[in-house]
């Protein structure tokens, strides 16, 4: 250890050149909210069908949300880009528990009202 | 890309000090940490509201019953002004990549520019909050709770909500008019008034048979905007999620506000450009990205799903 010093950067990993990306993930994100607010806003009698214990149109919700939330960590907070070991112990839990967690609240949340009936 | 601090890492055993196992070093390693430890704060909440919007199916307000405002907009406009709140957000994000990416290249003028954008977004944010709030509290429509404290709206028999001020006074509620009304005129023009009946506020959107809301209308009482204890858009757990989670991303939003106010000083007065490099942009970066990743969350589980 000749001088550790306690300001000692990450290492710089990389990422792409320039700034075009920056506008891409932004695009991205931009569309897929605005098809999410013109579902919300027309709600498509079609996509209302019941699908995976909810309307179809919630699954799309999600299934686009978690879109947005991967490009977030991904490329906004450059998790793509870090040594693999950070990347994984980022993204296991979250993608353990919470599943998970939803999973277990949301069946006794149905049983509960199934209950009270 | 040029990089602006190549300090080699000292050669030390593994356990000595002076390496990154993760490849990023204390600060930013930790930030990480705390953010996934908060990420699983924010998802204790929204899973737990899953379970009481799944007990209280019934009973459960319709985003686009409950958020019908915009600046200056006549009429009902559901789910734009959040979107306008998202674009802005997602906006700010856009702005602090920018500013990570200045700081790699040691630009610090360009850093100050689009640290100053983001606060100037995160500001736009909390205040956009802070009306959204204020229009989720005043209320709306006004409703009926019931005697059995199951908040139920007035609607005509096709099952359109009508407002307590076009119950009563026979003509639409006008924007922005917060009128209060008296649970005795509530009931006065209920029973005079043949053509309305009660529904429920969820997605079940079950209508009251009229012969037996009159039954039920007698114990009714008024009910006008949200508090803590109950809100005219139905259960009284929806306005305590919403003042909880909307509360704490806010929280979340306005110390990011903070935090980035204390880097833009320190980059103005030159800390990280005497550091040689501007690590702390991209640690606060991170912490702001996290703020936008929970609010697409908020967005879908309060305002969409």
């Amino acid at each position: 250890m000749a001088h550790h010093n306690p300001n000692l950067p990450s290492e710089h990993h990389e990422s792409p050149e320039g700034i075009w990306w920056i506008w891409k993930v932004f695009i991205i994100l931009l569309v897929v909210t605005t098809v999410e607010v013109v579902l919300g806003i027309i709600k498509p009698e079609i996509l209302l069908v019941s699908f995976m214990g909810t309307s179809l149109l919630n699954v799309i919700f999600i299934v686009l949300t978690l879109v947005k939330a991967f490009y977030i960590v991904a490329e906004f907070m450059h998790l793509k880009f870090e040594r693999k070991n950070l990347i994984w112990t980022i993204s296991l839990p979250v993608l353990i528990l919470i599943p998970y967690l939803t999973f277990i609240l949301l069946t006794e949340g149905g049983y509960m009202m199934k209950l009270m009936q | 890309m040029a990089e602006g601090a190549t300090i080699q890492q000292s050669e030390g055993s593994v356990w000595g000090g002076g390496r990154q196992p993760f490849g990023a070093d204390y600060g930013k390693l930790m930030m990480w940490f705390f953010l996934l430890s908060d990420a699983l704060t924010f998802s204790g909440f929204l899973t737990a509201m899953g379970m009481y919007r799944y007990k209280y199916e019934d009973t459960w307000p319709i985003a686009e019953n409950v958020f019908t405002h915009f600046p200056f907009v006549h009429g009902e406009a559901p789910l734009l002004y959040v979107a306008l709140m998202t674009f802005i957000l997602i906006l700010s994000s856009v702005t602090m990549v920018m500013a990570v990416s200045a700081g790699h290249n040691m630009n610090k003028k360009g850093v100050i520019l689009w640290l100053a954008l983001t606060i100037v977004g995160g500001f736009f944010f909390v205040g956009s909050q802070a009306w959204e709030w204020y229009h989720f509290i005043m209320g709306d429509k006004g409703s009926v709770k019931l005697e059995n404290n199951t908040v139920v709206y007035v609607s005509n028999t096709e099952g359109k909500i009508v407002s307590l001020n076009e119950l009563i006074l026979g003509e639409p509620k006008e924007h922005g008019s917060h009128a209060h009304f008296k649970t005795e005129a509530m009931r006065k023009a209920f029973k005079t008034k043949e053509e309305y009946t009660l529904l429920y506020p969820g997605k079940t959107r079950e209508m009251i048979p009229r012969a037996e809301a009159l039954k039920m209308i007698d114990k009714a009482t008024v009910i006008h905007g949200a508090n803590l204890k109950e809100n005219e858009y139905g259960n009284v757990l929806f306005g305590d999620f919403f003042f909880f989670v909307t509360g704490f991303h806010g929280t979340h939003v306005f110390s990011g506000v903070v935090i980035n106010i204390v880097i833009l000083i320190n980059v103005i007065i030159g800390t990280y450009e005497r550091r040689g490099h501007y690590e702390m942009v991209e640690k606060v970066g991170l912490y702001w990205h996290f703020v936008d990743l929970v609010w697409v969350f908020v967005f879908t589980f309060f305002y969409l799903v």
